[in-house]
């Protein structure tokens, strides 16, 4: 099966441009994780230098992961059902695009928001930290492994947050279940990544590469099995 | 030409066609000038060389085959049925119209033939290519839906809305497609407003645009002109016959039977199964007779001799203390005749005029005789 690139672009474009100009859905990316940082910064600002050194074992800045696996539920969730609710999904079925297309198309528009949230807050936090924080608390606490770890496993987690999003919302009949849902069923990655932070789960170069792969495989899976279960007739006749 | 062997040669009505056969006296049963319809009625298209009436655009000739066809399609939800056995080909060119009650599977056959839903039984033809799932991107690529409720994007602009469709239909040159479409709809000038800022009709035309992007062979319009004004509504008629006669094969579905009567080559009614199919004209004639209804100033002392052996009068009968309706073969050469022998009697004759009967008058006795029989 091939994929029409062209098609996947016009999706993209379509939702993103569609993303900016919906407040609520826009809101909606911000507010989450600015609240997820409020509660970290909150404790790194007042930590005594002293803790410096026991900072040093953990990787704390894990816990944002959180971020990129929370962000884009909300518009994943929305993608498909939303496009349902408001009549705009059976003009876009009627055109010669493969649900394949349609679902990357969605994947991505839903991925390119939530990875800029995600790398902005990011970035927000450091400078909050490294501004704010005991010099020794911002030394301990920015390490490059985790700053690359940062870097590479927002897109993968944000991915399978999405692909779980989309499989919730072409099952739903309402935007609002649908976010729910999509909601708890990122608990589980927030749940590791913040275990992974706390240093409950051992965090290693092995383990760390492990998952990537896991997680890549997860993405794609997802993107195949997702396609397998849209079903152009349910979601056309609404019933389910 | 489809091969099921159940079907019927193109353009001929098939499809289950009530029980019209009663014999049910002179005006047949539902009132005056009701005719039976027989299933073998409706005609075959012209060929290619053969003169079409005014008017009418018919034809097959593109390809020597039929646009679109189906044969015994069927489709179920459950136990529901949304509609059954439907079959008829449509030819290059026609503006075919699909008529029939809410609720009647119109809408869901339009979404069949544009493989939005699988059929549970049947085949069809879709701009030559066979309707299967394997087909479906390609049959999509030849067609053009235009649904019922307009779908558009209403935080993006018109523009930005069919920007979006052109690149989905992979036109080479989308800018110039947009361009036309909005040409042709009258939405140039609005091209850059959010379509969440305009009105019901406005948004129906910028669908309409949509759906023309493609330059598609077969275009479905479910209800294009439903909250248009008349005379954006007349705009949309033009189109739609200027569409024709470039050869584009329209499949309307339409609640309004005077547009349907105006713009249809051929009209078929559904009310879950096919009730009937052929030009308007032809299925008034086969429904209804012709008559003449007199009225006179007093009523006639005897009627029947008054009548009585005219020529092209096949019967008569009172309406009123000075109202009779006469049943003609030939309205033409029945109201000289008629006029004539009232005279003779010495009548003081008040009118004489032909009954006309619309699609719409073939509509409600189809519709009407399903819900006597659901009823009864």
């Amino acid at each position: 099966m091939s994929v029409n690139s062209r098609r996947v672009r016009a999706i993209v474009r379509k939702d993103l441009r569609d993303f900016r100009r919906n407040r609520s859905l826009a809101v909606g990316m911000a507010i989450i994780p600015v609240l997820f940082c409020v509660q970290p910064l909150v404790t790194v600002f007042t930590l005594d230098p002293a803790a410096a050194p026991a900072l040093g074992h953990e990787h704390v800045l894990l816990y944002m992961l959180g971020i990129p696996a929370l962000v884009p539920t909300f518009v994943a969730a929305y993608s498909v059902v939303g496009e349902r609710q408001q009549g705009t999904l059976e003009p876009v079925l009627t055109t010669p695009i493969r649900r394949e297309e349609l679902l990357l198309g969605k994947a991505l528009a839903a991925l390119l928001p939530s990875l800029a949230v995600a790398y902005v807050v990011f970035g927000l936090f450091l400078a909050g930290v490294k501004l704010f924080a005991a010099s020794a608390v911002a030394s301990a606490l920015i390490r490059p492994p985790d700053l690359l770890a940062q870097l590479f496993f927002t897109p993968l987690l944000a991915g399978w947050s999405i692909w779980v999003a989309i499989l919730i919302s072409t099952r739903s009949n309402d935007i609002r279940v649908a976010q729910q849902f999509a909601v708890l069923a990122s608990l589980p990655s927030i749940a590791v990544t913040t275990l992974a932070g706390l240093s409950v789960i051992r965090v290693s170069l092995v383990a760390g590469l492990v998952a990537a792969a896991a997680l890549l495989l997860l993405n794609w899976i997802g993107w195949r099995v997702v396609s397998r279960l849209f079903d152009r007739e349910q979601l056309i006749i609404g019933t389910r | 030409m489809s091969d099921c062997g159940r079907c019927f040669e193109p353009g001929i009505a098939r499809g289950p066609i009530g029980p019209y056969g009663d014999d049910v006296g002179m005006f047949g049963r539902g009132g005056p000038g009701r005719r039976r319809v027989e299933p073998e009625g409706s005609e075959p298209l012209p060929s290619p060389g053969s003169p079409s009436p005014p008017g009418e655009r018919l034809g097959s000739s593109r390809t020597g085959t039929s646009a679109l066809s189906a044969c015994a399609l069927s489709k179920r939800f459950g136990d529901r049925v949304a509609f059954c056995d439907v079959s008829f080909e449509i030819g290059h060119g026609e503006v075919f119209g699909f008529l029939g009650p809410n609720g009647a599977g119109k809408t869901t056959t339009v979404r069949t033939l544009g493989t939005l839903i699988a059929p549970t039984s049947g085949s069809a033809t879709i701009a030559g290519m066979p309707l299967t799932p394997e087909n479906g991107v390609e049959i999509r690529r030849r067609i053009s839906i235009m649904p019922e409720s307009p779908g558009l994007y209403l935080r993006l602009s018109v523009v930005e809305n069919l920007e979006c469709f052109a690149e989905l239909y992979g036109t080479p040159d989308p800018t110039d497609n947009i361009d036309r479409a909005l040409r042709a709809v009258n939405l140039v000038d609005r091209a850059g407003d959010a379509c969440g800022t305009l009105s019901k009709g406005l948004r129906q035309r910028v669908a309409l645009a949509r759906a023309l992007l493609s330059d598609p062979e077969i275009l479905f319009l479910d209800e294009p002109t439903a909250g248009l004004d008349p005379v954006a509504a007349r705009e949309v008629h033009e189109l739609i016959v200027a569409l024709s006669r470039s050869g584009v094969t329209i499949f309307l579905t339409t609640h309004r039977l005077e547009e349907a009567e105006r713009l249809c080559d051929r009209v078929a009614i559904l009310n879950t199964t096919l009730r009937t199919i052929g030009r308007p004209a032809q299925l008034r004639d086969q429904l209804f007779a012709r008559t003449l209804t007199v009225k006179t100033l007093a009523p006639l002392g005897d009627p029947g001799q008054v009548f009585g052996g005219l020529p092209a009068v096949d019967g008569w009968r009172q309406t009123g203390p000075v109202a009779y309706v006469l049943t003609v073969s030939d309205a033409a050469v029945a109201a000289p005749s008629v006029t004539r022998a009232l005279v003779k009697a010495g009548a003081d004759v008040l009118s004489i005029s032909e009954s006309h009967h619309s699609l719409e008058d073939v509509y409600l006795e189809l519709i009407d005789e399903d819900e006597t029989m659901r009823a009864g």
